[in-house]
Order: structure tokens, then sequence, then C-alpha cells
């Protein structure tokens, strides 16, 4: 089985990033670090800049102020993924596991290059790694919430990435999948990747994350999930004091 | 039977009809596979509506029309994708605007032509009866370019077409890769609208792919087939408007129909 190259001293930083969508202010001064190996949770209300903040770290947005600054990571190269919301994908799009996985190869194989052994053997490690070779020929249509968010997962080893940045990736995933995926996560931690994970999902977090972020369109708290899953923080999150069953 | 199929063949037009079509046929499809997953139907209606000025002008200057149609073609769709995120319109829009004004234009510009003849049955329903040698050489070379294009293309049309998000994060190249699937479109559809007019290319770009939808799984068997189809239902057209006299690419387009009809009364696809 081949192995699957990857950068496990990535960085990032942000410092004080604004983002600004349609004239309101869906970011201020977002300030945060996180270091290689790190599970991180972001969670917040609707409308609490979560995807934004993906967006504007993935390049896809511009940033009004402040930067982002990424350490040994190149998206260009593929090294940082994004795994889109639902809604984003085009699932009228006829497309198998196998095929989607591949994608993950087309930075590194540019524009001529057609996909060879090595690029077959790494997408196979790769589905191998998240529990799905065996659905392989499965089309994308026929698979579970769970395998879906798996493929991708796959698909972002196969980039090479050292950054994995989830959106909402708990969402339509059933309670038993989560935990599959959560693992499959945390054994990507462990190896030095970076994994970013937004979520509505508030059970569970101090076992699931290194750290969370609260976000409400600013940075309500972040750190690890005993320090800032107080009920302050949530009230500023949420708009109400609740406590954290089995957190804090 | 064999006089049915070989009956055709004595003619020297009919023998150009039949590479014709059967290009068409093939290559419609091709592309078509695309504008059907990624719900394009509408701009490949609006850019064979689009390049009428540019074939109305072939007539003009004394250039082969379809040949005149080649840069009108690309130059639209890449209008259609540049004027859409520089003003932030959406492409439905900016379809309309210009689908519309193009053709305002194409008309505008025949009923200023009065020095020479330009049938316009012939420019609306297409007349593959009456293909030059010069046309079957460009389709041609058109056809070679987009296989080529399909071909160096094909991961990341796929990635682009399956996951827009994702791709983008990669790098920029998602925009050079939408400007070339509407390039490669805006190509076929100059083929196209020589058997099937500018009104009717659009059948041969959507249906068979859309039949093909419905029977294949992955993409590529989904092209293939498509193509396949469609070839099959060109050349039928072809024969049916020979032996019967109709006009080809209403029959063409009625062929391809009724296989669809088919089809679809007995596959549906699910979707997720």
């Amino acid at each position: 089985m081949s192995h699957i190259p990857y950068c496990n001293d990535a960085s990032m930083s942000l410092q004080d990033v604004t983002v600004e969508l349609d004239g309101y202010m869906a970011l201020s001064n977002v300030t945060f670090d996180v270091d290689a190996g790190t599970l991180m949770g972001v969670v917040g209300p609707n409308g609490a800049g979560k995807s934004t903040l993906f967006n504007a770290i993935a390049g896809l947005l511009p940033v009004r102020q402040g930067s982002v600054t990424l350490n040994r990571v190149d998206p260009r190269r593929g090294e940082l993924a994004y795994v889109p919301q639902r809604d984003s994908v085009n699932w009228r799009f006829p497309v198998n596991v196998m095929d989607v996985v591949m994608m993950g190869r087309c930075c590194r194989l540019g524009w001529l290059r057609r996909p060879g052994r090595k690029d077959r053997e790494l997408v196979k490690t790769c589905l191998c790694r998240v529990g799905l070779w065996d659905q392989r020929t499965a089309p994308m249509t026929e698979l579970s919430g769970g395998q879906r968010q798996r493929v991708f997962v796959a698909r972002a080893l196969a980039q090479e990435a050292s950054v994995l940045l989830l959106d909402e990736a708990f969402s339509g995933v059933d309670a038993g999948a989560r935990e599959i995926l959560v693992e499959v996560l945390q054994a990507l931690r462990d190896e030095g990747r970076i994994v970013l994970l937004s979520t509505h999902d508030l059970n569970n977090l101090s076992r699931r994350f290194d750290q969370v972020l609260c976000l409400n369109r600013h940075v309500c708290a972040c750190g690890a999930p005993s320090q800032v899953l107080t009920p302050e923080v949530m009230k500023e999150l949420y708009g109400f004091q609740f406590s954290m069953n089995g957190e804090g | 039977m064999i006089e049915f199929l070989f009956a055709p063949l004595e003619y020297s037009f009919m023998l150009r009809a039949l590479v014709g079509s059967a290009l068409v046929g093939v290559m419609c499809p091709l592309v078509g596979a695309y504008v059907v997953t990624r719900s394009l139907a509408f701009i490949g209606d609006a850019l064979a509506h689009a390049v009428l000025p540019g074939m109305v002008l072939g007539f003009m200057v004394g250039i082969n029309p379809t040949l005149a149609a080649v840069p009108t073609g690309v130059s639209v769709a890449m209008l259609v994708r540049f004027l859409s995120r520089r003003a932030g319109l959406s492409a439905d829009t900016t379809i309309g605007i210009l689908f519309a004004a193009m053709f305002a234009l194409g008309l505008m510009m025949m009923s200023m032509v009065d020095t020479i003849t330009i049938d316009v049955e012939d420019l609306l329903l297409g007349q593959i009866l009456a293909i030059s040698p010069a046309g079957i050489y460009i389709s041609l070379a058109i056809t070679g370019l987009v296989i080529l294009g399909l071909f160096l293309f094909h991961h990341w049309l796929m990635f682009t077409s399956f996951d827009p998000v994702g791709s983008q994060v990669i790098g920029r190249r998602t925009h050079v890769v939408d400007y070339v699937l509407l390039a490669l479109l805006a190509l076929v559809i100059v083929i196209g609208i020589q058997a099937a007019g500018v009104v009717l290319v659009m059948a041969m770009l959507v249906i068979p792919a859309a039949t093909a939808y419905l029977l294949a799984g992955r993409f590529v068997s989904i092209m293939l087939t498509a193509a396949a189809l469609g070839m099959a239902a060109s050349v039928t057209g072809l024969y049916l408007s020979f032996h019967f006299n109709l006009p080809a690419g209403p029959a063409m387009t009625l062929v391809a129909t009724g296989i669809f009809l088919l089809v679809a009364s007995f596959r549906r696809r699910v979707l997720a």
C-alpha cells in the first residue's frame, strides 16, 4: 500500500480578519492560531459566519482587512482541501466513489498528464484509510451522508492536503456515522494534519475536538473545550443561557 | 431494406450529408452530456441563436457561414461568463440579454442585405442536404479540436462539474475550465447548425444526452451512449428525410425525441 504524502508541521494564523459581504460585516476582527495536529470545531448560530470563515481561509472570498497566513501550505498544490456543504455539490453529475477521490489528483496531474498507476494506488490507499474501498464503484448518490463525507475526506488525502476544512460535515449524518467520521478525522489529526469542522451539533464537543472556536461574526471564544464552553459564551453565541451536558 | 440503405449513397450530396449528420450526431451529444448534467441547456440555446450575426456576416463578405460562426459563437460564450462575473448578474440574466441582442442583430443584418439572397429557413432549420465539401472539412476540423479539448480537460471538467467550490480552492483554473467548456459548446453548436439550424440544434445537444443520462451510470458511459444515440438519430432522420421527402433537421429531432420518450417510459434516474 502506498504512502500518502502530506506536510505534518503546517500551521495557520488569522489576524484581525474582516470580511464584508454585500455591504455588511460577515466577520469582524477574527484572530486565532491553529498548530499542526489540531482538530478544531467551529460552532455558532446560523449566519454566524462559519462558511464565510472557511471561504476566507480557502481564498474564495477576499479579506477586507487583516490576514490569513498558511505556513507550509500551498492551496494551489492541493495542500488545503475544502469539503463543501451538501448543497454546493452538483449531485446530478454522475460520478462514483473512485471518480471523486481521483479528482483530488487533478492539481498534481496538471493539464496533460493522465492518472497513472501511482495515482490509482494512492487513491486506493486513501479509500482504505476511510474504510470505503469496498464501495469504490458505488455511485455517490447511493451513499449515506456519512459515507459521502468520508469520500470527500479521502479526496482531501489524495490531494495530499495538510489542512482540511469541512463545512457542516455533520449535516444529514446520523449519530453512528458521525462517530466514524470523527474517528477518521482524529486519526488524521494524530498524524499532524489540521482539521477544521463547522457544526451545529453541540453534543460531545469536548470529546470530539481539541479546540473549539465559538463564532458569531466575531470570535466569542477560542481554546480548549473545557475553557470556552461556558454558559456566558453560549449566551453570547445563541442569545440565551444554557448548560452543556457533559461539557466544560 | 438494402435498397433503402444504399440508394441514397448514389448521390454525392447524400454522402456529404451522411458524414455531416454523423459528425453532428456524435459531437453535439458528447458536449451535450455536460449541458444536461450541468443544467446548461439555456446557454446552449442562446449560443445557437447568438451565432446568427456571424453566419449572416459570412454570407455578406463571402466567407463560409459555418467558419464565420466559429468566432462569433466562441466570443459570445466568453462574453456570457465574463459579463456574469463582471456585473455580478446571474448567468441566466446575462444569457437572456446576449441571446436576444445577438439574434436581433442577426435579423437586422439580414434585413439590410439586399444584394445576396439568404434563405432564412436554411439558417433557422438547417440544410444538411446542401452541405458543401468545405462545410464538411470545417466540421471535421472542429470535431478534432473538440475531441482534443474534451480529452485534455476531462479530469478538470469532471471536477468543476461535480464540485465547483472544492475545485476552485485548488486553483483559479476553474474559470479557465468554464471558459473551455463554453468554447467547446460554441464549437459543436456551429457544427450542429448546419444539420439542424439555429432553432433545432438544441435538440441534438440535449435529447440524446438526456436519453443516455437515463440509461448509463458513469459520466464517460453517458457521453459514449449519448454519442451512439445521437448518431443513430441523425442518420435515421437523414434517411427518413431522403425517402419520405421530409426536412432533415426536424426528422432528426423527432427520431431523437422518439427514442427519448421510449426510454423515459421505462427508466427513471434516482437523484440524491
